[in-house]
């Protein structure tokens, strides 16, 4: 099977049930991407498919050949972090950095999805052009990332700064 | 998980031969429910028909209506400025359901065809009649907060997860199918998924072999006056306790010309309120009347050891629900 993954071409042979997150941490050594639950509920493994978030660990591999993946590793390098990887370093937006990889794919396609216009059940007005991203627009778009070290109020600064909005510092929450 | 044949076919009647001549065959589109099954070993397939790249169209019919190929994902169809405008009750369900990640992955047909279950229909070590045609049920004397209080029987009394189907139920979608020989039916959703009965294992009336391909919405008069609200243990990502999807039309005079109601997480498939609906018809809003209409459809309710609380859970929702949809200035007639 062929893939293309942080622009990079691969090819393989694998058998039909490995999931595109075996894939990549098991046979192809990028495990920047997690395995958290592997059945849905974490978001720890979410990686960006065609700038789409999903998640790798009920993605079946052989789904996914001709499509453009990108991992945490296509991101950002320890010498070029990508700005949402500064973010979460000012933000103080981990602590144990298990669930960081896919906290940081997914507020990437939350930003694409943003920008396409797609409405989340925090959104007031279905009809309205554009939406605010406010934090409550975050809590709700993230709500499929868990952080078992509880770093969310971090996570929710982080992504609202790299959404070009001003965290609120210090408000209530 | 068992080992599997994979097929891509290119078009939908090379995928319903497929589908129809092969044993032990099951469709794939996003995988979300499928694959998280396959991996417990409760489905075993032998063959999986990949459908995920085909039927994708969202189009307007002719007269009005909507046609949205069964597999478009759940986020396209959330985000279609149609859907948004002419039917945000379904917008509003969608995206109250699962994540974004999930949204993304799942089309309209899997979030249809996903199993209605429960944490029994999961565990191995329990007894499950879905799994085990006959082995008994576990559920009946286990934690059942989350579990059935409408069209249960003793042999099953897990939920229908979906928020999408119940918006759909209100909104009397039609669920397009194509089976082999290439014959074509047309269901209206709430006719497609089954109460258990004896046979709890038969969710849906599909036949072997069929595949959903689309589901068109007709005109209606809801789009101003139309919720979808969701109660669960917290406040995103997680099942509904209970769920409610209401649609008021009004009459110049105040009255209620046609009143749509469907339930969720309190069956084994949505629960369209048609006793309440009946209820409602004709009469002028009231909060008493909106009781009356949530007493008459739950008075056939059988709750479980520790899920008697959704019985009121749900009256009050409906109650404020149309409550709120009456009092709603609305700008254009």
């Amino acid at each position: 099977m062929h893939f293309a993954i942080n622009a990079r071409s691969y090819d393989v042979e694998l058998d039909t049930r490995t999931s595109l997150l075996d894939l990549l941490r098991d046979h192809l050594g990028l495990t920047g991407t997690k395995k958290g639950c592997n059945q849905g509920a974490c978001g720890a493994c979410t990686v960006l498919v065609q700038g789409e978030r999903i998640i790798s660990c009920l993605a079946l591999a052989v789904q996914y050949q001709s499509c453009e993946i990108t991992t945490i590793e296509g991101l950002g390098t320890p010498d070029a972090l990508h700005v949402l990887q500064q973010a979460f370093i000012e933000h103080d937006g981990f602590q144990c950095g298990y669930c960081t990889s896919g906290q940081i794919c997914s507020a990437v396609g939350l930003a694409h999805e943003l920008q396409n216009g797609v409405p989340s059940a925090a959104t007031a007005d279905l009809t309205a052009g554009a939406i605010e991203p406010t934090a409550e627009e975050v809590r709700e778009r993230m709500s499929g990332n868990l952080c078992r070290c509880g770093a969310y109020n971090g996570i929710v600064d982080a992504v609202l700064e790299f959404l070009g909005e001003t965290p609120e510092a210090g408000a209530p929450r | 998980m068992t080992p599997f044949r994979y097929e891509k076919p290119a078009d939908v009647t090379k995928a319903i031969a497929l589908g129809s001549n092969t044993p032990a065959t099951k469709y794939l589109a996003g995988g979300t429910n499928l694959i998280d099954l396959m991996r417990e070993t409760i489905e075993r397939p032998e063959t999986l028909v990949d459908v995920s790249h085909l039927t994708r169209e969202i189009r307007d019919i002719d007269g009005g209506g909507l046609h949205i190929g069964a597999g478009v994902k759940n986020t396209a169809v959330a985000a279609h400025r149609g859907v948004r405008e002419r039917y945000p009750l379904l917008a509003q369900a969608i995206l109250s359901g699962a994540s974004g990640q999930i949204r993304n992955m799942a089309s309209v047909g899997g979030n249809i065809m996903q199993r209605t279950r429960c944490l029994y229909f999961y565990d191995d070590a329990a007894r499950c009649n879905k799994r085990e045609t006959g082995a008994g049920c576990d559920a009946l004397q286990g934690f059942t907060r989350n579990h059935a209080i409408l069209g249960s029987s003793a042999s099953c009394v897990a939920t229908h997860p979906s928020d999408m189907c119940v918006a759909l139920a209100a909104l009397d979608a039609s669920v397009q199918l194509e089976g082999a020989q290439g014959t074509r039916r047309s269901v209206k959703l709430t006719e497609l998924h089954r109460l258990p009965g004896d046979t709890p294992e038969i969710e849906t009336a599909l036949q072997p072999g069929e595949l959903i391909t689309a589901v068109e919405l007709h005109p209606n008069p809801f789009a101003n006056r139309c919720s979808y609200r969701k109660v669960r243990d917290r406040s995103s990502f997680a099942f509904a306790l209970v769920s409610v999807a209401a649609a008021l039309d009004l009459a110049d005079d105040g009255s209620i010309r046609e009143a749509r109601l469907a339930l969720g997480g309190v069956a084994h498939k949505p629960w369209r309120a048609r006793s309440a609906e009946v209820v409602l018809a004709g009469k002028l809003p009231s909060e008493m009347l909106f009781r009356q209409a949530a007493d008459s459809e739950l008075s056939a309710a059988r709750p479980l050891p520790h899920n008697a609380f959704k019985i009121e859970l749900v009256k009050r929702v409906i109650v404020s629900s149309f409550a709120a949809l009456a009092r709603r200035k609305v700008t254009s007639a």
